[in-house]
């Protein structure tokens, strides 16, 4: 009997794990058949490359992607010096009104520029950094997220460690690179995965910004290509391009699933 | 105080206040001196046909009250709110207790659960669009194989909302899953043994244990999946443009239309205040809900 309802629950839970890959199936599915049946509700076996090729010819995403990488890799590049000294000066260092600074980045996890996009838009133009690379990335360069994560890690080093550098004459400076930074790899992991996927998919802020070819990423770049049909007119193709969009991500989880997995499981428990 | 250590005390206060310059600067650019901004400009008139702003007081405020869009706007984000997180907290929590067997094919779950938190929400609105659309949509022609009639989905004001729930719990449940999964492992497994030993029903065994042992989990993404309802918005630009009539018409999607469809900057940084006041509630339920110790009985 108990036997039994466990079964009935196992299948359940298959059930809705089948259930769960049905867009993701569907899309895949559409993005490989040929325009003409793909509206057709019989079944058939035609499948083709077409859609990609015409997704690849009819808009810049070669020049798309190149943006969303170079986005993607500066930003974290740039979160990670920062966040790591400010990481440092909070879990080492004592100084001047530190619990008054520490509130004052807990102020960004609260309200997230993901909020604030027509006031940023605003200092962006002040700045004159509007539609450039350089202005998508710019408020995401203090991360208080990529702070709190290394600071918790930092603490966990034992201070002996520091101690004895000092002794062999190392600086506070040298210390951080050569003993924190390498020692904290799993944490940089961690913070790097959150942080390229965050901003491999943002939308909102590089569509507000971007208003050009060159600096447009990959999500604006597929709004807009989608965008550019009637509704239900190129199906096939547009799966293909969401499908271009969203692979090297999905690709990268499927084979380090257990690490993304737990990455994000790090980064949500402060 | 002896000079060495408060030269000492000086040079660390220094070399501390360096390392954090550079997060501080970005910091006040993009977060506090543009809240200072938003809030100022709301006391402005400051629209297309003012060309230089013009001070008007807390009239931005009071014309948000008598804005109809606005109160639309904001019962759809409570609405949606309502919507999404506890099914979505229900469901993860479902997911995690079943994912947490070590069984065959388990991983494979786990995969298929989580992988919607590693798809850009404006390509889960292009997916999702061939799922709703009438007539030739997966929903529709699904519907019509069991005799059913067509419904537009994302046309009709009385569904757009549901569609748009389901579509977010798709997405999010997986992810939330990952936070139950990690409070589970801190259950020790000697209080399911002597449940077990004592012939305690599964039901009880939830409800005594597992349910209590993951509260500071479930508040914790109670608040993240709050926030996540008033952040998330971009799926509203492919699939709807909040319409039909407002009906799928959410908070930061306003403020975006009121800054670069309508131009209104006064009434776009009175709608970011509005925002910011939502988002500092939720923080200080927070800070009310996790700081009191929860206790167990």
């Amino acid at each position: 009997m108990l036997l039994k309802k466990l079964k009935i629950s196992r299948w359940l839970l298959y059930g809705c794990a089948a259930l769960w890959l049905v867009p993701l199936l569907w899309m895949t599915v559409t993005a490989f058949r040929p325009r003409e049946i793909a509206l057709s509700p019989s079944f058939s076996l035609d499948f083709t490359l077409d859609n990609f090729a015409n997704v690849w010819s009819a808009a810049p995403f070669a020049q798309y992607y190149i943006n969303t990488i170079i986005i993607v890799v500066c930003v974290f590049a740039v979160q990670m010096l920062t966040a790591t000294m400010a990481a440092f000066a909070f879990a080492r260092l004592e100084f001047m009104a530190k619990n008054v600074v520490f509130m004052l980045f807990l102020v960004q996890i609260m309200i997230p520029a993901d909020v604030l996009i027509f006031p940023n838009y605003n200092v962006l133009k002040e700045l004159f950094l509007l539609d450039t690379k350089l202005g998508i990335m710019l408020p995401y360069f203090a991360s208080a997220f990529g702070i709190f994560l290394l600071r918790q890690m930092f603490k966990t080093i034992p201070p002996e460690l520091d101690e004895a550098a000092e002794i062999e004459g190392y600086s506070k400076w040298t210390i951080l690179w050569k003993i924190y930074f390498p020692l904290s790899r799993p944490t940089y992991v961690a913070f790097g995965l959150v942080s390229v996927s965050y901003h491999w998919n943002n939308f909102l802020w590089p569509l507000i910004v971007t208003n050009s070819v060159e600096n447009r990423p990959l999500t604006v770049g597929l709004a807009i290509f989608a965008q550019s049909f009637e509704i239900g007119a190129q199906w096939t193709e547009v799966s293909a391009a969401t499908l271009l969009v969203i692979a090297p991500l999905l690709i990268g989880f499927l084979l380090f699933q257990r690490q993304f997995m737990n990455s994000f499981i790090h980064s949500g428990i402060k | 105080m002896d000079n060495r250590r408060f030269r000492f005390h000086w040079k660390t206060n220094t070399f501390a206040w360096l390392l954090l310059l550079p997060s501080l600067l970005f910091l006040f650019l993009f977060t506090f001196y543009p809240i200072a901004k938003t809030v100022k400009l709301s006391l402005f008139q400051a629209d297309l046909a003012t060309l230089v702003p013009v001070f008007i007081g807390l009239d931005n405020y009071t014309n948000l009250i008598g804005d109809e869009v606005f109160w639309k706007v904001m019962s759809n984000n409570l609405w949606f709110a309502i919507g999404t997180v506890p099914t979505s907290i229900i469901l993860a929590i479902l997911m995690a207790i079943y994912c947490n067997k070590a069984m065959r094919g388990t991983s494979m779950v786990r995969i298929s659960f989580f992988y919607p938190t590693m798809i850009p929400m404006i390509a889960v609105a292009n997916v999702w669009l061939f799922i709703y659309t009438p007539q030739y949509g997966l929903l529709s022609r699904l519907m019509k194989s069991i005799g059913q009639g067509d419904i537009n989905w994302l046309g009709s004001p009385q569904y757009v909302m549901w569609a748009m729930v389901i579509m977010v719990v798709w997405k999010e449940a997986g992810y939330f899953m990952i936070f139950f999964l990690a409070g589970l492992q801190n259950i020790p497994h000697d209080l399911y043994e002597s449940a077990q030993v004592d012939g305690v029903g599964r039901w009880t065994v939830f409800r005594k244990i597992t349910f209590p042992l993951l509260m500071p989990t479930t508040l914790f993404v109670s608040i993240v999946a709050l926030t996540n309802s008033f952040k998330l918005v971009d799926h509203i630009m492919i699939m709807t443009k909040g319409g039909p009539n407002n009906a799928s018409n959410l908070l930061l999607y306003y403020i975006y239309e009121s800054a670069f469809s309508f131009w209104d900057q006064g009434m776009a940084s009175t709608l970011t205040v509005v925002m910011i006041g939502v988002l500092l509630l939720f923080a200080t339920l927070n800070f009310f809900g996790l700081d009191k110790k929860i206790h167990y009985r």
